[in-house]
């Protein structure tokens, strides 16, 4: 089979299956669709990495008309009813960002779409294929997992509409624009992909139709939009500069020289800074939490933010070594140090995972930004382990508030003892998020280690130093609150749907593979991507790969040492001042009255308060977004 | 003359094999030399010895059993870091490896499930966080000078670290007040005879898992000591001389000052790394980078 | 003689003392007598002593915090029962709150006699108390381990 009939089924499958969903009767069981579909989609993504992962980059001819048609129409239509929900809802900036796109986009195709005629609409490469894993695997095991979630969901919230088989038709959407989005090569198609991401996710994060959902639905909506507007301009410039149009394929335009590449790039990354909910962006991604949590899962790990970064690094060359490219760099870089911080002071796990998301994708940015051989290849390591990890810890988060109806940290305490398994499972993902020696601090590592030759590297050293201590301290007072063993809890870990544990195992297997299979990731795919690029390429070196293996070796069998205890231990209440405790649990106070023990963790609300670090982090970023915008604008005239 | 691979492994065995002497030793002569001055004859030279024989005397008490295991994992990670860094292994990861078995002594005071260990295992996150980017800081600035972070190429660098690296030496002394859990920053837990909030991180632990994180500290001491010797490593005297002026330093400081607060330990360990860290880097950058490219 | 006997670490528990027992048993630790020498230190955890001083007499209200407190330290572990308020309600005996000496609620190995009891005597009720800590060590050592009952309530 030819790679592209593969992309072409990648793009096309999901959107088939999301028809058929769309459609399906009450009658017929649609979850077998999903779980066909996933398997399907999963299985292809795994056979184009076989098929592919030794190629470089290829390019496809793909005759563009007739889908250039269909492309517009589509846009136009989601235009409309955007208009028509905007209008109805009173959301003006909505609707007039709705307004400028729609013209500007009019605009672009009157003028010069009809004429140009690109040869070259698809390609693939290694860092196509990572991201196809990431989206056919991860995505596709969230639509799995949402089954069963939505279906406790609707038991939940029975005054919440059940609109489930729109909800299963935009996941598969979203799944199919994602395909299409990494394996376009011409900028007008990632354009109407990219329109798509966000249309999908404004439908989705307003699932429930209350109005807080509503109003977050618009504000991610706004926020995107005004990214698509840049994302826009960059096409007309662009079509303005070289009316043959071959600078709107990718790979032509970001070797077509600073002086040409920088203005799309900029504007272009600023559209993926709104997609990847950077500062001053980040108010929509905490926003979308209101949706059900699986779309959560998939928005945070597979789709949507990651596309934003996708484009960033996709532009990284020509950010290189440029004052535009240093100025989005320290975007990601101040957004990594502050959301770190602010997601100290938060206790809804939804939220910490929120704000460690756009931390971490801050950091995929500066990485970017920045953007010489070393750290692009820091940056795909660090968004192929955040997905795994951050998709394992939503569906988790998802689960237990399932059944214990909170998502807050400080209801989760004794969950090693009230649901032992998703603990683990929780404690492996959080691991895989800040803990030597799984995925996200090889990747940290190895960031210092690049950013050291880097220009301005030092700035950068000093933000990954303070940020990631304070995302220390916010992963590991969860996971306190998880281990801590609160004696006589019930074992509430029952009526879990199976594909979901299957769903929740697969994930905690692919954290632990992902970190054992790295260096093996790393040359198959990232370095000759990075060295296709660069000409040049890096990875770690072979004895520091084997002693992260042997600690994870340890670490592995350390849990077994329990079971070798010579003497079964004495086990004695907590102290507790000597107070008398009964069951370890409850004290009696002063007046003979007996009272709960109950233990909150710290927050340091007047220190990593997020008011006062949001307000501070969106005035610097505006105004690093700004001196971009000047520059660029120098550049024109 | 050893191959160099060998030479690594010997050296981290070593390490595992005398470090924990040396480090009893350390707390030895420290309490002898608190005593002193507090006009007091002190313990025994080998009373540190005597205490963790005593833990492993008694009987094995829990709140929960995973705390065995949190305390073993504390033991195994700090010597696997000390090890890795005996052993001439790269700095970064050192340090994780460092601070992965912090966070198990941390998981441990959490599992007990008690006012006490909780304040504790919450404030000895706050003194990591507040002494993480500074030692960060320290390798970062050691590889702006040698150009490796590597111990094994530090160490054999013949530039006077120190002279390069004057700001970061005073932070990372600082750091180590926290380290050393020595006043005025001993807010989790504390060495020997001083209290806080009972015993803070250890308060629920008990005999033998008491005697591993003991066991553990000492590792500590020893790796802590020896990155104040890659500093002047170009002269093997002058380091062991600085290492000893080093930690009376910090015996004083903790003999004249009282504790402080977390905030003040957070703001002044954040700001040391923030001014003296960062402004020495920056001078270095500056020099390297600019003056003589 | 082994390491239990050159670190005996202790917890002093006030139960319902006049606090002149407990000025002594504060003096003996100060710096004057500096029983650091002996390996001595004053912990406040009961989960980290060997010796468990308590001074003054059993009320209903102390009884329960005095059992738990007793109950948290690892074996093996000695008690010594300073002053006679201690030993069996000394002058408060006959108050209508008091239930007596300690021996009420906890095994004592050690009385010390005196109203209050003096530094000196209390330093020779521990040295005491350490050669009985030795004999329970090597009692506990003898034990098979599966005798060992567990106290408290378990996970
Ligand atoms: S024995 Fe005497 S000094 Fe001691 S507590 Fe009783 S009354 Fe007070």
């Amino acid at each position: 089979m030819q790679i592209v009939q593969l992309l072409l089924f990648l793009i096309l499958f999901p959107l088939i299956s999301a028809i058929f969903l769309l459609f399906a009767g009450k009658s017929f069981d649609s979850s077998w669709i999903v779980k066909i579909s996933a398997l399907g989609i999963g299985v292809v993504s795994l056979y184009l990495l076989a098929a592919g992962f030794d190629k470089g980059l290829i390019t496809y001819a793909c005759s563009s008309g007739p889908v250039d048609l269909v492309m517009i129409i589509i846009e136009l239509v989601i235009a409309v009813y955007l208009l028509y929900l905007g209008i109805r809802h009173r959301k003006y900036s909505a609707v007039i960002l709705v307004l400028v796109q729609a013209a500007l986009i009019l605009w672009f195709e009157a003028t010069y779409g009809h004429k140009i005629e690109l040869s070259f609409n698809l390609f693939f490469d290694q860092l196509s294929i990572i991201m196809a894993l990431i989206i056919g695997i991860i995505g596709s095991l969230i639509c799995v997992y949402s089954l069963g979630y939505m279906e406790t969901y609707h038991q939940h919230h029975p005054e919440i509409a059940d609109r489930r088989r729109m909800f299963f038709f935009l996941l598969f959407v979203f799944l199919s624009a994602m395909f299409g989005l990494v394996f376009s090569n011409n900028l007008v198609w990632i354009l109407f992909f990219w329109e798509i991401t966000t249309f999908c996710s404004f439908v989705l994060i307003g699932y429930s139709q209350t109005e807080e959902a509503t109003n977050n639905a618009f504000l991610a909506l706004s926020m995107n939009l005004l990214g698509g507007v840049a994302f826009a301009a960059a096409l007309i410039y662009i079509a303005t500069m070289d009316p043959s149009g071959r600078l709107l394929e990718l790979n032509t335009l970001i070797y077509s020289g600073y002086v040409f590449a920088i203005i799309p790039a900029v504007l272009i990354c600023f559209a993926g800074l709104t997609k990847a909910a950077q500062l001053p962006f980040s108010s929509w991604l905490t926003g979308a939490m209101v949706a059900p949590t699986p779309v959560s899962a998939l928005l945070h790990s597979s789709t949507m933010v990651k596309a934003g970064v996708y484009i960033i690094l996709r532009f990284a060359p020509v950010l290189m070594g440029t004052t535009e490219g240093l100025m989005i760099a320290l975007v990601g870089g101040i957004t990594f140090l502050l959301t770190s911080c602010m997601a100290i002071s938060q206790s809804n796990a939804k939220r910490v995972l929120a704000y460690s998301t756009i931390g971490n994708l801050g950091l995929i940015v500066a990485c970017a930004g920045v953007g010489t051989y070393n750290l692009m290849w820091v940056a795909i390591l660090l968004m192929i382990f955040h997905a795994v990890a951050k998709s394992l810890l939503f569906l988790c988060v998802g689960t237990v508030e399932n059944r214990i109806g909170s998502r807050d940290i400080e209801d989760m305490g004794g969950l090693i003892e009230r649901m032992p398994k998703l603990a683990v499972m929780m404690f492996i993902g959080m691991a895989g998020m800040f803990l030597a020696p799984f995925g996200m601090i090889i990747s940290k590592w190895a960031a210092i280690e690049a950013f050291t030759a880097a220009p301005f590297g030092l700035v950068f050293i000093v933000i990954l130093a303070f940020g990631g201590s304070a995302s220390l301290f916010f992963w590991c007072k969860w996971m306190g609150k998880i281990l801590s063993v609160m004696r006589h809890q019930e074992n509430v870990e029952t009526g879990i749907r199976p594909e979901k544990w299957a769903v929740l195992y697969i994930l905690t297997g692919l954290v632990v593979i992902v970190a054992l299979i790295f260096p093996l990731i790393s040359s198959a795919l990232i370095e000759p991507f990075v060295m296709q690029i660069y000409g040049e390429t890096t990875r770690l070196a072979q004895a520091n790969i084997t002693i992260m293996l042997l600690m994870l070796g340890l670490l592995i069998i350390m849990p077994f040492s329990m079971l070798f205890t010579r003497k079964a231990p004495r086990i004695a209440p907590p102290y507790m001042g000597g107070m008398s405790t009964e069951g370890g649990m409850k004290y009696t106070g002063s007046m003979g009255v007996s009272h709960d023990l109950v233990l909150s963790n710290y927050y340091l609300k007047n220190y990593f308060g997020e008011e006062r670090l949001f307000m501070a982090g969106t005035l610097v970023c505006w105004g690093l977004i700004l001196i971009a915008f000047i520059m660029i604008a120098g550049v024109i005239l | 003359m050893i191959p160099e691979p060998y030479a690594s492994i010997i050296n981290a065995i070593i390490y595992l094999l005398l470090a924990p002497v040396a480090g009893g030793l350390i707390a030895g002569i420290d309490r002898k030399v608190t005593a002193r001055m507090q006009g007091r004859v002190g313990p025994p030279l080998l009373q540190p010895f005597y205490d963790v024989g005593k833990f492993f005397e008694k009987e094995n008490l829990v709140v929960t059993t995973t705390q065995n295991f949190y305390a073993l994992s504390y033991l195994v990670f700090m010597a696997v870091a000390g090890a890795l860094f005996f052993s001439g292994g790269d700095m970064l990861l050192v340090i994780f490896a460092f601070t992965l078995s912090h966070i198990f002594l941390v998981l441990g005071a959490y599992a007990a499930f008690s006012p006490y260990s909780h304040i504790g295992a919450e404030r000895e996150l706050i003194q990591i966080i507040a002494y993480e980017p500074m030692i960060i800081i320290t390798a970062v600035g050691m590889y702006m000078v040698t150009k490796s972070f590597y111990v094994g190429s530090i160490v054999q660098s013949t530039t006077p670290i120190i002279l390069y690296l004057p700001g970061v030496f005073i932070g990372y002394l600082i750091v180590l007040t926290i380290k050393l859990r020595k006043s005025p920053f001993d807010l989790s837990t504390s060495h020997h005879a001083h209290q806080e909030i009972v015993k803070g991180v250890t308060t629920d632990f008990a005999g033998p898992n008491l005697g591993r994180i003991e066991i553990a500290h000492w590792y500590e001491y020893v790796f802590l000591l020896g990155v104040v010797y890659l500093f002047f490593a170009w002269n093997p005297l002058i380091a062991i001389a600085a290492i000893i002026i080093a930690y009376f330093l910090e015996i004083l400081v903790d003999n004249t000052t009282s504790r402080v607060k977390w905030q003040m330990t957070l703001r002044s360990a954040w700001l040391v790394a923030g001014t003296l860290g960062v402004i020495n880097l920056g001078v270095l950058y500056y020099l390297r980078m600019v003056v003589v490219p | 003689m082994t390491y239990l006997a050159k670190s005996p670490w202790i917890i002093h528990y006030d139960a319902s003392s006049c606090n002149g027992c407990d000025i002594e048993v504060l003096a003996a630790l100060t710096p004057v007598y500096d029983v650091e020498r002996f390996g001595i230190v004053n912990t406040g955890n009961p989960k980290h002593a060997d010796v468990f001083l308590v001074t003054g007499s059993v009320n209903d209200k102390n009884r329960e915090i005095l059992k738990n407190t007793y109950d948290q330290m690892a074996d093996p572990k000695v008690v010594v029962a300073i002053g006679i308020c201690a030993a069996s309600g000394g002058i408060f005996r006959e108050c209508y709150n008091v239930m007596g000496g300690i021996d009420k609620v906890i095994p004592v190995d050690v009385f010390v006699p005196g109203c209050a009891a003096r530094p000196e005597a209390i330093i020779d009720g521990v040295v005491k108390a350490l050669g009985i800590l030795e004999a329970k060590r090597q009692a506990m050592n003898d034990r098979p381990a599966a005798a060992a009952k567990p106290a408290g309530d378990s996970v």
